[in-house]
């Protein structure tokens, strides 16, 4: 983050609790800058939600100060808060046509009669959905209906968006068009967007930074490639992308690595040491499965493991391959579907191995 | 299936029948597993309602008493223009009636239908058939017009004309404070002093829609608490909403009475704080206030119940979204939220008025002069006069309009629209 541009969004030691016993969320700091897509990441009841509605004036802080544009809004009502939201059930208003839907946020903001009628037909086509303002929400496709709930957050110009798992409601194709067309919609207007999801992949898609909650607590907060590449501790590297794990203990540390002899009697590993105790505590490895070789390539890896195919999967584009590799029977291996790839069969002994680099040690 | 021809082509099943007949022969079994499941209710409806209304509705009408009960007469009569005194032949006719009448002692009916029409016409049928006993042989018209003297005037032989038709809109004219001028035949007003019905029906609606909107009013609140509350204390609420439902109708009503008298609580209350003086406590009870306020609790509920499921089926979500786009709380509200409970209203709304339109316990006992409604005049008619005629044509009445409310309800809100929960 830039330290000369003041941030549009700032949470600062927020913490929340509905009952007065448990922390929703336990002590939440993020800034987000103008123009940013912050996507909140996290398994349901980890507080993603809670801080969105939060920002949104639709919940108060138990503790801990709010920032939009500088100003703390902790006591601003959220008609006065000037923020987009789309809802995930999009709460387009059923009597209303979608014109009129549109044209309620100007109204209420006194807008002319004209001035609106030009606003909601630009924003209508941003959405490809012109000519469709006569109609009644329910006389939409879901896609369609989502499309409005997304122009009608952006059609009286908020510099802040936000969206609370959007695309929940929609089929795996029609998530995905919206997805990059959410996307597209950022870019083309330069509108700061918070976002919410359980859903990796559309965070991975769409956001700028990702804040992976659990708990109600950051994990981490970063740009996507860095979180899955660069996971910080082992609920990050478990919860984006596909991750294998091997358990073991700390017996060396020398520099960024360190040596740790894996349970399950698959011998010492050198390993880049991330999160870790000292000597002798206990460690998570984790190992994205792409970044593995089979078979051939064993002498040129640093670690080399032997390992029993236990199952294939024909996917087309690569064959998954799961193996029981030093007691983990669910360690999964992807050979690509290329010229001349390793055939295995089912029962077979087979070497794997990987880089040093590719291997994190984390938290146990 | 000969109208499939008129959509073109017939389409065919599988073995060459046509499709509609090999679906009507697979539905079949359904269909009548449907009938059997409805028939027990189908049949007490049709004895405990449908029957009923027909019987009743059909007595508004129904005029048999002078052409069962006066054949001879009735015969006599059908050439008579009504323009001077009828001849003899009719006279014999109305001996041999009146005689056949005064045996089977069924003649006083005649009476009692004719004194509808004009007054002292029981007693003059009453006494005539009596006197024909000893009327042996003619010429009978100057035996019978010295009977009674009603028997000299033209307007008596009209009114007897008139009601040798099968059927009469006499019922109606009087249900709705007119009837038939005896002299001229004319449909007239009543005069000033007997006009009762229209005022009625027209103070029932009143007082119908006055509760109706009472209870908008005051159920519109707490449905809302109720819909918006966690289920735990809503449940709570509710019970007490429902509470006057598990409580007899006259124990509530009776109570009311202990409430609202000008000895009761309330007065007692009011002069105990000094709002009123002891000399002239309030007139709450046995007057149009009484009726308003027993019956507006009593139908409270049949407005909560609609309202609070509507309301329970609109998520918070919008009005967070009217709110999230810049309405103020009230303007979400009433542009965002309320529309919303519409058909909620419409429905909580028709129920109301349709049953207070027809109630009677409760106006009879709180309800005064002031404050009755039409069905206690009905059931006065119904018990007390006897006159199951009028009783049916006003039953009717309140039928037939509470049928067009809801013709006019479906045209503009659309019968699809309501919701009762």
């Amino acid at each position: 983050m830039s330290e000369t541009t003041e941030p549009l969004v700032r949470f600062d030691s927020v913490q929340k609790s509905y009952d007065g016993e448990i922390l929703v969320v336990k002590d939440f700091n993020l800034d987000v800058a103008k123009g940013e897509f912050v996507t909140m990441l996290g398994p349901s009841g980890s507080g993603k939600t809670t801080c969105l509605m939060m920002l949104a004036g639709f919940e108060p802080a138990t503790h801990g100060e709010i920032y939009l544009e500088g100003v703390p809004i902790n006591n601003v009502p959220p008609h006065k808060r000037g923020i987009g939201m789309v809802f995930q059930n999009y709460a387009l208003f059923p009597h209303m046509t979608v014109a009129e839907n549109l044209a309620f946020p100007l109204e209420v903001r006194g807008l002319g009669k004209s001035e609106i009628s030009d606003k909601v037909n630009k924003a209508l086509d941003m959405v490809r959905l012109g000519g469709f303002g006569d109609r009644r929400p329910a006389q939409l496709s879901g896609g369609q209906q989502q499309r409005v709930a997304v122009s009608r957050a952006l059609v009286f110009e908020p510099s802040l968006v936000l969206m609370d798992e959007p695309l929940g409601a929609l089929d795996k194709n029609l998530r995905e068009e919206m997805q990059y067309e959410i996307k597209h919609i950022h870019e083309n207007l330069q509108v700061t967007m918070v976002y919410v999801t359980h859903d990796q992949s559309e965070a991975l898609t769409m956001s700028n930074r990702i804040a992976v909650f659990d708990d109600g607590i950051v994990q981490q907060l970063a740009p996507p490639s860095e979180l899955y590449e660069k996971p910080m501790n082992a609920f990050v590297a478990g919860f984006i992308g596909e991750n294998n794990r091997l358990y073991g203990e700390v017996k060396e540390i020398n520099g960024d690595y360190c040596q740790v002899e894996l349970e399950g009697g698959g011998g010492m590993v050198k390993a880049l040491a991330v999160n870790i105790g000292g000597v002798g505590s206990r460690t998570t490895l984790s190992l994205r499965p792409e970044r593995t070789t089979i078979g051939a390539a064993k002498e040129s890896s640093t670690n080399s493991l032997e390992a029993k195919v236990e199952e294939l999967i024909y996917l087309g584009d690569h064959i998954r391959s799961r193996v029981s590799l030093s007691g983990n029977d669910q360690f999964i291996v992807k050979v690509p579907n290329s010229h001349g790839h390793v055939h295995l069969k089912e029962g077979e002994t087979t070497q794997i191995g990987w880089e040093a680099d590719d291997c994190r040690a984390l938290d146990a | 299936m000969a109208d499939n021809t008129t959509a073109g082509e017939v389409v065919l099943a599988a073995d060459g029948l046509p499709l509609k007949a090999s679906l009507n022969r697979a539905m079949r079994k359904s269909r009548r597993r449907a009938l059997f499941l409805v028939a027990p209710l189908f049949i007490f409806v049709l004895f405990s309602f449908l029957i009923p209304i027909f019987d009743m509705t059909m007595r508004s009408v129904d005029n048999w008493h002078v052409s069962t009960l006066m054949p001879e007469t009735t015969k006599a009569l059908e050439g008579w223009d009504g323009e001077a005194m009828p001849e003899e032949p009719v006279f014999a006719a109305l001996i041999l009636d009146l005689k056949a009448g005064a045996i089977s002692r069924e003649i006083g009916k005649v009476g009692t239908r004719l004194n509808y029409e004009k007054s002292g016409l029981r007693s003059m049928i009453t006494s005539s058939a009596r006197k024909s006993k000893k009327v042996t042989e003619g010429p009978y018209k100057p035996q019978v017009l010295k009977m009674h003297k009603r028997w000299k005037e033209l307007e008596t032989w009209k009114v007897i004309k008139r009601n040798t038709a099968p059927y009469t809109i006499g019922y109606y004219l009087n249900a709705v404070d007119m009837k038939y001028d005896n002299k001229t035949g004319d449909i007239v007003m009543q005069s000033e002093d007997r006009q009762i019905y229209t005022t009625l029906f027209i103070r029932t609606f009143a007082i119908s829609l006055a509760i109706t909107l009472i209870c908008v009013v005051l159920a519109y609140p707490i449905s809302y608490l109720l819909a918006t509350l966690p289920v735990r204390y809503s449940n709570l609420l509710m019970i007490f909403v429902l509470l006057p439902f598990w409580t007899s109708l006259l124990v509530r009503t009776t109570a009311w009475i202990a409430m609202l008298q000008s000895q009761g609580v309330l007065n007692d209350l009011f002069v105990f704080v000094g709002l009123v003086d002891d000399a002239d406590r309030l007139q709450l009870i046995h007057n149009l206030t009484g009726t308003i306020i027993a019956m507006t609790h009593i139908l409270l509920p049949f407005m909560v119940l609609p309202l609070f499921s509507v309301m329970k089926t609109i998520p918070p979500s919008y009005m967070r979204a009217a709110l999230s786009l810049g309405a103020n709380p009230v303007v979400a509200f009433v542009r965002v939220y309320m529309p919303q409970t519409l058909s909620g209203i419409g429905a909580g709304s028709i129920l109301v008025f349709i049953l207070s339109i027809g109630y009677y316990i409760t106006p009879a006992l709180v309800g005064g002069t002031d404050g009755t409604l039409i069905s206690n005049q009905i059931a006065y008619h119904m018990q007390s006069s006897l006159n199951w005629g009028l009783a049916g044509a006003l039953g009717a009445l309140l039928l037939f309009s509470v049928l067009a409310l809801y013709l006019i309800y479906n045209k503009i809100v659309g019968i699809d629209n309501m919701r009762l929960g």
